[in-house]
Formats: structure tokens, C-alpha cells, sequence
């Protein structure tokens, strides 16, 4: 062979490795074009494919509840928007009944602070809390980490994503990190229309938005629609008495305040509220109209005039709820990269 | 006096000062010491579920769990300058259960050391950093529970035990935690004690030794130390404000008794 040839079949071999490389790029987080820069410290624990998969395997797997029955998944369902659809309160290990409403994980990389209460101020540290609460998971840390070692696949999967197979807190955390920050509902109605890729707002839609803008989005701040801010919206105590915020602060201002959820999603994540006591939007709706309790620290946006509730009529509350169907994203709930492998 | 004895005397101080330079400690080598916290109660020493001890109320009590984090060591010399343990090598959990925890070995250049500092729980930079930064007793998934991993934060001082006082089930149980808080301040729990050595005896760290601060740790002053509280008023501290009362008097637990150089 001349040395022609030779070159020749370096270059093929070269193409043929970067087509390879093309068809397997992964695509790591991306910030959407109408989000802000995310709040998660990628810098100390980048998304690789190897992390973001062996995330995805760990957040389906019971393998890390004390007797290998529940998941992540089992109260964060993809077809829910990853929340526990049609349950006011989840039931975790053996049946065992919460007190809140499984919220729904979606653009945690934006979250500043995660539950209800805003407990745990890093994602890395909230998986902890799920795992070994007793009617959650109700598993040990180092049990979950000894099960993984004498897994067949687990060390190896660890070792691609980590560079080794040891298997200790940090790593199984920011596995699970890795794939709750790719789950990014970017792609609703609404994002279409602020991204003017031709969507457009019906009249209904349109007048929602702006009675949105006016009375909702002090709160629930686009483009994540909320401001992850405390506050107490005037449900009342609920029967599990939970103080929310104040739990965490011990500040008499926080009592009964609750963190303010996105709105993205809605249509998937009924019931609503901190221990899921309103069933549909019309619901929500109505009581921000016309049931808010005026409780020792109801939020100021929340009393006009002098009188608690928005005083929203009922045509008002339908152009909202028109307004809020734009941002379920559909594509969110059915991406098989977020579905159990 | 005569030549001889001038110049015998004058050999005498020369060799004293010899021996003494000797002493001299080397402040570019590093040796090791260790802290003991050697828990009692009163005048006796702490037996986990088996002992019954006295506060001073008068009420009775038995412990069943004693652990607590002590962190940010540092040691002042005769002359006041301050060696302070690099950060991360300053993290001790010492658990009554777990006999070799009483001791906090850390290096420290040869010196003279009079008084000694530490904090009672875990700082609040090492609280919120990122996981990779804590590892062994700072794991927080893998530290005995002494972790609030819904309200992220480290325990910092654990005792559980019973005393016919306490209503209900008769057991008591503080838990004392709170770094100051996040994104909202909270309570600030994190207590700084500090030790003078010079009655006890100062540390003489030298290479090739160990000098041992041996501390006495009376966890019946946690019901008395400053403010003075009733197992039967206040069973339950873990997440309330009454942790503040009881971290205050947390750093009264702590007394020099001897140094082994």
C-alpha cells in the first residue's frame, strides 16, 4: 500500500469516529433562551452522561428504601410532572401517609431552596431527607451504599461516572443531582409564545395573562412562576397543623408560611397546596378570590383594600385558568430520557 | 570568689542554659497533641445507661446517648501569638459510645501552649459547603444521625436519657443544633469555649511526645451551666428556642484538669 492509501484510510477511520461521536453526543444542561442562569453549583458537579444515567437508575430504583419497595419515582411520577398525581399527601414504606404534598421536580436547577418549607438549601442534600425519613423510604444512608457495593452493576456504573468504584454519600448524591437538574420544563405554550417560535396566545389566553400579571405574578414570578419566596396565602391551618417556614426559622413571621410552587405543569399536578386540599384550579382560584382567611401573616399582596382575597369574578378566574393551561408542557411529561431506563 | 569558682559558676549557667535550649521548642516542627474529653457527671465518672447522676435541681437522671462535635481548635503560646489547626483537620465527634473518639489529635508546631480554644459543633462555612467538603464525621448521611437533613444543618451536641422527673415516658432529649440559618437567620447554637492551661498545666508539645490536654466534660452543668433549667420543665430540646438556653450553658461543661507532656 502507498502512502496515499494510508492516508486515505486514517481520514475515513477519523470521519467514522467523529460521526460516532455525533450520534452519541450527549446534550448536557442547557439553559433555556428564556430562563434566567440557574442557581445549581454545576462547577462542583458537572452533568456527564455516565452521572446524569446512573441518576436516572438510582432515582427509579428501590433499592434505596429500607426493604427495596419505593423509589424516587414511586411519588414522583414523569406522567405527573414528577409529583404523586391525585394524592393530597403520598403514601411512602409500608403504606405510611405523609403530611404534604409531594411536590413536583421540575427546573430544581433554578431552586434556591427545596420542600415546602424550604428545609435544605442544596439539591446534594436533599435526596438525605426522602431516603431516611420513616414513612418515606426509611432507609439508612450507609445501608443504601452497602446494597449498591455488592450490586453487580452499581460499582461499575459508579466507577463510568466517577472515575472509580467506590461508592460514598457525595457520589450517590450528585448522581441524583445530575439527573434532577436535566429535568427542565422549558417547552410549554406559554414558552413558545415568549420565545416567538410562532405560538400565539388566544384572546382568552391573552386576557388571562395580563389579569396574571396583575394578580398573580407578584408571587409566582415568570419565567419559573414562582419568586421561591415564603409566604402565607391565606388557606388556613391545615389539619396536620403544619407551621411550614417556621419550622426551619423558629420566626414567629414565618408561621404558616409555605414556599410559593411554580405553576408550570398544572395539569398534571392536581391536588394543590402544601397537603393537597384543593382538587381543581377552580378551586385555587375561588379561594383567592373570596376564601382567604386573614391569618397573623397573611401575605400583603394578598389583601386589597383593606379586605383579604383578589375579588376576581368568574369570568376573571376562567381567563387565568386559560392562562395557566399554556404552561403545561407536554413534551416535559413524555421525554424518554426522563422515563425509567 | 576565686577564678575557679567564677569560672565553675559561669560552666554551671552555660550548661543550665545548654539543657534549657535543649527545651527550646522548634516552631518550624510540628508534633502531635491530643485533647481528651473525658465525660462525667459531678463526681463521677459517666456511664452510659447504667450510672445515675444528680443536676442541680436535685433531680436524678441516666444518659443513654452523649455525642458532640467539637471543631476549630486553635491553642494560644505564653507570649499571646495563636496557632490555629488548619480547618479541615479540626473535626471531631466525640461519642461516649465509641471509646477512642475522646481523644482530638491534631499536629501542632512545638511550642508552650497556655490556653486552648474550640467551638462546640460545627462552623457555619463548613455547614453549608458543598458535599465534597464533608467527609468522615462531617458525612451527613453517615454521621450517627447527628444531622437535621430536613432542616440541613449538624447537630452539635446530642444527650438522650431518662430520669423519673421527666413527664410522659420519662426520658429527656436535647439535640442542639442551628448554625445561624442560610438564606434566613436562625438561631445561632454554635458555642466558643475556652481553656486556660496554666493551672493544670501548660502543653509543652515537643517532636518525638505527645502532649495530652486532658479535659473533664461534666454533662451535668448542661442542665446548670449558666442558666439553671428542670428536667421536668423542659424534657424536649431539639427544635425550639429553648436550644439557646441550653447551648449557653454547653461551654461550662468543659474543665482543664491535667496535662500529660
Amino acid at each position: 500500500m502507498n502512502n496515499r492509501i494510508w492516508i486515505a484510510l486514517f481520514l475515513l477511520l477519523f470521519i467514522g469516529a467523529c460521526t460516532k461521536s455525533v450520534v452519541e453526543h450527549f446534550i448536557g444542561f442547557e439553559r433555556p433562551e428564556n430562563f434566567p442562569a440557574p442557581h445549581y453549583h454545576f462547577e462542583t458537579n458537572p452533568v456527564t452522561k455516565e452521572g446524569f444515567e446512573l441518576g436516572r437508575k438510582l432515582f427509579y430504583d428501590p433499592i434505596l428504601s429500607r426493604n427495596n419497595t419505593i423509589s424516587c419515582g414511586t411519588c414522583h411520577i414523569q406522567s405527573a410532572a414528577f409529583t404523586h398525581h391525585g394524592h393530597d399527601v403520598s403514601h411512602g414504606i409500608d403504606d405510611k401517609l405523609g403530611t404534604r404534598n409531594s411536590p413536583a421536580i421540575m427546573n430544581l436547577a433554578w431552586g434556591k431552596s427545596f420542600f415546602w418549607d424550604g428545609g435544605v438549601f442544596d439539591l446534594d442534600l436533599q435526596p438525605i431527607a426522602p431516603i431516611t425519613n420513616e414513612v418515606e423510604m426509611d432507609e439508612k444512608i450507609a445501608n443504601v451504599i452497602a446494597k449498591l457495593q455488592r450490586s453487580p452493576e452499581y460499582p461499575n456504573l459508579f466507577a463510568r461516572a466517577f472515575g472509580s468504584p467506590e461508592i460514598n454519600t457525595e457520589r450517590l448524591m450528585k448522581a441524583l443531582s445530575q439527573f434532577m437538574v436535566m429535568l427542565i420544563s422549558s417547552d410549554s405554550k406559554y414558552d413558545q409564545v415568549m420565545r416567538g417560535e410562532g405560538a400565539v396566545f388566544t384572546s382568552d389566553e391573552q386576557e388571562g395573562y395580563e389579569l396574571f400579571k396583575t394578580h398573580c405574578g407578584g408571587c409566582h414570578k415568570e419565567p419559573l412562576f414562582t419568586d421561591e419566596s415564603f409566604r402565607d396565602n391565606g388557606i388556613g391551618i391545615g389539619p396536620f397543623n403544619d407551621e411550614g417556614r417556621y419550622q426551619i426559622t423558629l420566626n414567629e413571621n414565618d408561621r404558616y408560611k409555605f414556599k410559593v410552587p411554580s405553576l408550570r405543569n398544572l395539569r398534571y399536578t392536581a391536588p394543590y397546596m402544601h397537603d393537597g386540599r384543593f382538587i381543581t384550579l377552580e378551586g385555587v382560584l375561588e379561594h383567592y378570590s373570596h376564601r382567604i382567611k386573614n391569618t397573623a401573616n397573611l401575605d400583603p399582596l394578598l389583601i386589597r383594600n383593606g379586605e383579604p382575597g383578589l375579588k376576581l369574578g368568574t369570568d376573571e378566574q376562567k381567563k387565568i385558568i386559560a392562562f395557566l393551561n399554556t404552561l403545561n408542557d407536554e413534551k416535559f411529561v413524555t421525554n424518554k430520557r426522563f422515563s425509567a431506563p | 570568689m576565686n577564678t575557679y569558682i567564677r569560672l565553675a559558676l559561669a560552666a554551671t549557667l552555660f550548661l543550665v542554659s545548654c539543657s534549657k535550649d535543649k527545651d527550646q521548642p522548634n516552631e518550624t516542627a510540628t508534633s502531635d497533641l491530643s485533647i481528651e474529653f473525658d465525660n462525667i457527671a459531678g463526681d463521677m465518672n459517666l456511664h452510659l445507661n447504667t450510672g445515675t447522676y444528680y443536676n442541680a435541681s436535685g433531680e436524678s437522671f441516666t444518659v443513654t446517648t452523649l455525642m458532640y462535635y467539637i471543631s476549630n481548635i486553635s491553642l494560644k503560646r505564653a507570649d499571646g501569638s495563636v496557632y490555629t489547626v488548619p480547618q479541615e483537620d479540626s473535626y471531631f465527634l466525640i461519642q461516649e459510645d465509641v471509646a477512642e473518639s475522646r481523644f482530638a489529635k491534631v499536629k501542632v508546631p512545638e511550642g508552650d501552649y497556655t490556653s486552648l480554644q474550640f467551638i462546640v459543633g460545627v462552623d457555619s462555612l463548613r455547614s453549608t459547603m458543598d458535599i465534597s467538603e464533608r467527609k468522615g464525621v462531617l458525612d451527613p448521611a453517615q454521621n450517627r444521625g447527628m444531622y437535621w437533613e430536613w432542616n440541613s444543618g449538624y447537630i452539635f451536641f446530642k444527650m438522650e436519657g431518662t430520669s423519673p422527673a421527666a413527664p410522659g415516658d420519662n426520658k429527656f432529649r436535647y439535640h442542639i443544633g442551628f448554625f445561624g440559618g442560610y438564606s434566613s437567620p436562625t438561631l445561632n447554637n454554635i458555642r466558643t469555649v475556652n481553656i486556660d492551661l496554666t493551672q493544670g498545666g501548660i502543653a509543652r508539645v515537643r517532636s518525638g511526645r505527645t502532649s495530652n490536654i486532658h479535659l473533664m466534660v461534666d454533662v451535668s452543668k448542661v442542665f446548670s451551666g449558666v442558666h439553671s433549667f428542670r428536667i421536668e420543665d423542659q424534657p424536649t430540646a431539639m427544635f425550639n428556642t429553648f436550644t439557646a438556653t441550653v447551648a449557653d450553658n454547653l461551654p461550662s461543661m468543659f474543665r482543664h484538669d491535667h496535662t500529660e507532656n
